[in-house]
């Protein structure tokens, strides 16, 4: 068990507060996060999770605190202390990020084939064959026609755009994924798929995940581990099936007691 | 391993375990539905947790998987590696090891997945991260071997359990836990919805894995069945720990 716990996690986030001027919105948040292990981030509108996603992917500078990544062969570095040009490079290769709102992470103005191996182009693959055949085969593994390789995303349903996100992002194999709200504002059916797709490609990929979400049943399928947000503070964290069938938080227990049962 | 060995070994042991809930929302009302329990469980040994309803079977179940958190006391469950780790100090990641690899729980009532076919669902603990090399195909033939020997008929399998009768859900749910022997293994009311041939077949498969040294404390209504499985029973009554 000692040797289970001597692992370095992938991440490490250690007291992490964000401020907007004067207010936190992010307060003393710490947490290690596992290759294949999938984190749920939980709480209200306004709770500051996006926030803390924002701020753990490199996209919001912290007012204090720190957070680590295990780059390959270098061990836990500090992401706000690497140069522009390693964390741009680490957010188009060993991470990726899943927007709620899919035109935020597309291009809607060029094709799907386009959109799914910009990765690997801006990695300096070049040979137009084989840069469509990965397109090909990422399409499939997300449900999308290769017949429709050539139309823009603008063409396609939300369900679509959010799937073909998911396959821009996981083309180059990252280790870590960050997603905002993958399915809100989806159907429930289209829902269904995109979080069994999920669920089936961080198992093979052991990718590890951290989700942001509102929805308690999206955390339930996906996340083993959950971290519950209230004013901008962590108010309770543990094993997602815990933290659901044994709240132990105020707060907690009243978003389980809040959930409509279909 | 000798039968001395063994009882010199428990693979679990709850020590003074207590189970205190805190209703926030109902002005702090405090339920105690455990306190000071003892129970120490040996490989190859079926335990029966016997009593009323709401004596807090259940709650024993769910502490020792981890699914709820003690208020206090110990629980010790025996590592991969031989250890006695208390499982209500260790961390969330520690917790998730030992479901993989040393504790089954089979609940009263199957969570289904939108759109995972019943195969997919019996095959998935195979399939972990971390479980090894095996691969989908092998993983669904074992799954298929399991759904057999529980009669779920084969027109069934690509089906999400959704819409699945009880009986049927249940057998998803014990095919699913079976199908990765584990050598702690929690049952609780394993065969409440099943017919006499599918409560048979399930009796024979707890009694193969006690003889295979599995260690199992379960919970079970039916006296019939606890005559066949079981070696001894811990009788639960309002807050006063026994045995």
């Amino acid at each position: 068990m000692n040797d289970l716990d001597a692992t370095p996690p992938l991440m490490r986030v250690q007291s992490l507060s964000c401020a907007y001027g004067k207010r936190n919105v992010v307060r003393d948040i710490s947490f290690d996060l596992w290759p294949g292990e999938v984190l749920a981030i939980v709480g209200e509108s306004g709770s500051g999770k996006t926030t803390l996603l924002n701020a753990v992917a490199a996209r919001h500078t912290p007012s204090a605190g720190h957070v680590s990544f295990d780059l390959r062969h270098q061990g836990l570095q500090n992401i706000y202390e690497m140069s522009e040009a390693q964390r741009r490079m680490l957010a188009r290769t060993d991470w990726g990020f899943v927007h709620q709102n899919a035109a935020d992470g597309l291009r809607m103005n060029v094709s799907a084939g386009a959109n799914v191996s910009e990765r690997l182009m801006a990695l300096g693959q070049r040979h137009y064959g084989q840069l469509r055949e990965q397109a090909i085969d990422w399409l499939e593994r997300v449900e999308i026609s290769p017949t429709r390789i050539d139309d823009r995303p603008n063409t396609f349903s939300g369900g679509m755009r959010q799937r073909l996100q998911i396959a821009r992002n996981l083309i180059t194999q990252p280790r870590l994924v960050f997603m905002d709200e993958p399915t809100s504002g989806l159907d429930v059916s289209v829902q269904a798929k995109l979080l069994d797709m999920m669920r089936t490609l961080t198992r093979q990929m052991n990718l590890a995940a951290i989700v942001v979400t509102h929805d308690l049943a999206v955390a339930r399928l996906l996340a083993q581990r959950m971290l519950v947000m209230q004013n901008g503070e962590a108010v309770e964290t543990g094993l997602t099936d815990q933290v659901l069938d044994d709240p132990q938080h105020p707060y907690t227990q009243l978003l389980v007691s809040s959930v409509l049962q279909p | 391993m000798t039968l001395q060995n063994t009882e010199k070994k428990p693979m679990l042991q709850m020590n003074n375990l207590s189970k205190k809930f805190t209703l926030h929302l109902q002005h702090s009302t405090e339920l105690t539905v455990l306190q000071d329990f003892n129970l120490s469980l040996n490989p190859g040994e079926c335990v029966r947790l016997s009593g009323p309803s709401g004596m807090g079977k259940s709650t024993v179940l769910k502490l020792a998987f981890g699914n709820y958190r003690a208020s206090s006391g110990e629980i010790l469950v025996r590592s991969k590696e031989g250890q006695l780790l208390d499982m209500t100090q260790a961390s969330a990641r520690t917790v998730l090891h030992f479901r993989s690899h040393s504790i089954a729980y089979v609940s009263q009532f199957l969570r289904v997945i939108p759109r995972v076919a019943a195969i997919d669902i019996v095959a998935e603990p195979l399939l972990e991260s971390g479980s090894g090399t095996i691969t989908l195909e092998q993983a669904r033939e074992e799954a298929a071997r399991w759904l057999t020997r529980l009669r779920i008929p084969e027109s069934l399998w690509q089906l999400p359990p959704a819409t699945f009768s009880g009986g049927e859900q249940q057998r998803i749910n014990l095919a699913r836990s079976f199908i990765k022997p584990r050598p702690l293994l929690l049952l609780d009311e394993p065969t409440a919805s099943l017919d006499p041939s599918n409560t048979q077949t399930v009796i024979d498969m707890i009694v193969q894995a006690r003889n295979k040294g599995i260690a199992i404390l379960g919970i079970f209504h039916d006296d019939a069945v606890a005559q066949k499985v079981v070696n001894r029973t811990v009788v639960m009554r309002s807050l006063n720990s026994n045995l």
